[in-house]
């Protein structure tokens, strides 16, 4: 029973995370209708910069988040104006498809750039209290995993209340509604965009430092995060971030359900299973609101 | 196509049938062989995404479908062609289901959930399938590169000939009014379901037939290497580099990227991947046909510059 509950445990702490991955991929794809497939390989850059700055300069990787959000938030500008920018003059399935590819050459070519710059080793960060745990009742809960828990939590509940309070925040979703309501209104829409996917970039900035420091970042987990992030956004839908921070939880304790039935290997497949039995089980589409 | 345009592709395919019979060093085969398999690759990922309008991010699924089904018969016994028809008919069963539960949704579903499809095969086969699949030495002392190069060499004509043909017929002209804007074709009587299926079922079913050869001719390999995403990416970048939707671009696409590739690999690895992926990008924003777009406006610029009226063909639009 206990170990029953102990997987359990742990699948919530990393559904969290998943949660946060989801709520950047989330923002981007209801606000702009741009789906960035490279959504992973920006968690991964956000791991890579905590890594580094925990193991050149010894920043705590909590810490780190003070450095790596802001910085997130500029490069996701500066990838708006490059390149995710372009495709908003389309109409919306056009912009979905050329999102796609645009995303699919840009996760290709940082992943390519992480393995030459910093090896396809695994890292991960290892603090003086990453081994420090908890125990309630037997089940012990890792210091590090629930922080992560606690900060995805906190900066999802944050972006929420930006979404509904902060003046540019319910442009924002006032876009999301209908963009051409919105623009009709006064709202510049364009502005709304860059702001959105500068959000989003930070928050994978966010839960690419968590990664780091709880589990392990390599070049090659972009795709899996990606992937992590579209089954939560399709399991909660669009419209509410606190929705997508449930969802991940939901997908943390599928998996934790999933490795104590069919083993560790499997536990990947089965939110893609998930995945592909709503998507054959709805078919007024996954993104619903 | 024109006669002169037929009677050159009928000499170039000769002198390429010809050439293993002349050629002895083996690392020319394989390099051959290895453009002959991407060009059939490109080609049929270009079916559905070039003509269709659909993008598939898991076309390993398909590929890595035909490989391990040829792959098990073949070794069991089964003539290597008997087993390669038998891949691809069980890569286009799972084509029809994605497809079927996606094409009923627009936008990024049907991208998704090939991707997912792929993943799941990934992670399943590399779990089931550990093992290193070697072949037999029985085999390996009776092994002909020649016959390999050979069954690229068909696949890639088939290929080729099937896109050309689709390219004209009735069927890829509605695959492309599709391509072009969904509910446009659908009121002018195409059948949007129907023709976005048939264009699944071409796709990979040569994608399948592709993977069979990968089988015939590599020695030994890890199951979940037949289900890498790479497949995937090699299909993509090579169409998109050649020109996404034409029947020359994903042939100049493979060759291009094969030498690229390979010349690449001698001194870093998967560094090819950071110059494409970028490459790919800046073609998907700035020229969105490719290699035959570029080589278009260079020749339009050329006749304009000898004074001769600009028949530029007008740019393909897949957007």
């Amino acid at each position: 029973m206990t170990i029953v509950l102990q997987q359990l445990v742990l699948g919530v702490l990393i559904g969290g995370l998943y949660g946060l991955a989801a709520a950047g991929l989330s923002l981007i794809f209801g606000v702009m209708k741009v789906l960035n497939v490279a959504h992973g390989e920006l968690i991964m850059l956000g791991g890579y910069g905590a890594f580094w700055l925990f193991a050149l300069s010894g920043l705590d990787p909590f810490a780190a988040l003070v450095v790596v959000i802001p910085v997130a938030l500029v490069g996701g500008a500066i990838l708006y104006w490059g390149l995710f920018g372009w495709v908003v003059r389309y109409h919306e399935e056009t912009r979905i498809k050329n999102s796609l590819l645009i995303g699919f050459g840009l996760g290709l070519a940082l992943h390519a750039a992480a393995v030459q710059l910093w090896t396809a080793d695994e890292r991960s960060i290892t603090t003086a209290y990453a081994g420090s745990v908890l125990d309630v009742g037997g089940v012990s809960l890792p210091v590090v995993r629930l922080a992560s828990l606690v900060i995805a939590f906190v900066l999802i509940g944050g972006l929420h209340l930006l979404l509904n309070h902060w003046r540019w925040g319910r442009a924002i979703r006032a876009t999301a509604d209908d963009w051409e309501a919105a623009l009709m209104t006064g709202i510049d829409v364009r502005r709304a965009y860059l702001i959105a996917f500068a959000i989003g970039t930070a928050l994978a900035g966010a839960a690419g430092t968590l990664v780091s420091v709880g589990y392990s970042i390599s070049p090659s987990i972009g795709l899996e995060w990606t992937l992590k992030a579209l089954i939560v956004v399709v399991l909660a839908g669009l419209g509410s971030m606190l929705g997508t921070f449930a969802g991940g939880l939901i997908l943390g304790v599928a998996e934790a359900c999933s490795a104590m039935v069919f083993g560790g290997p499997y536990r990947e497949v089965v939110g893609l299973v998930i995945f592909l039995v709503v998507l054959v089980a709805r078919p007024q589409g996954l993104f619903a609101k | 196509m024109r006669p002169a345009s037929a009677a050159a592709g009928l000499v170039i395919v000769a002198a390429l049938a010809a050439v293993p019979l002349v050629v002895r060093r083996e690392d020319i085969l394989n390099f051959l062989f290895l453009v002959l398999l991407s060009i059939a690759l490109a080609q049929s990922w270009n079916v559905i995404a070039g003509y269709a309008g659909q993008v598939n991010l898991g076309h390993a699924a398909f590929f890595g479908l035909g490989a391990l089904v040829t792959r098990v018969l073949w070794i069991a016994g089964t003539p290597v062609v008997i087993g390669m028809i038998a891949g691809a008919l069980v890569a286009v069963a799972f084509a029809l289901l994605i497809g079927w539960a996606a094409f009923r949704l627009r936008g990024a579903y049907f991208a998704i959930g090939t991707l997912a499809l792929s993943e799941i095969f990934r992670i399943t086969v590399g779990n089931t399938l550990a093992e290193i699949s070697t072949l037999p030495q029985t085999t390996i002392a009776t092994y002909r590169l020649a016959n390999r190069y050979w069954l690229a060499l068909a696949l890639a004509v088939l290929a080729i000939a099937a896109v050309a043909a689709l390219a004209r017929s009735r069927l890829g002209l509605g695959m492309q009014a599709i391509r072009e804007d969904e509910d446009a074709a659908g009121a002018t009587g195409v059948d949007a379901l129907r023709l976005k299926l048939i264009a699944l079922v071409c796709s990979t079913a040569l994608a399948g037939l592709v993977g069979g050869c990968f089988a015939y001719y590599h020695i030994s390999f890890y199951p979940s290497h037949l289900f890498s995403p790479g497949w995937t990416f090699d299909a993509v970048l090579m169409t998109f580099i050649g020109g996404v939707g034409t029947l020359h671009g994903p042939v100049l696409g493979a060759i291009f990227y094969v030498f690229f590739k390979e010349y690449l690999a001698i001194r870093w690895v998967d560094f090819h991947l950071l110059i494409f992926g970028a490459l790919f990008v800046a073609i998907v924003l700035l020229l969105p046909g490719g290699l035959v777009e570029a080589m278009g406006k260079l020749r339009g610029l050329l006749e304009s510059a000898a004074f001769t009226p600009d028949r530029r063909r007008p740019r393909p639009e897949h957007r």
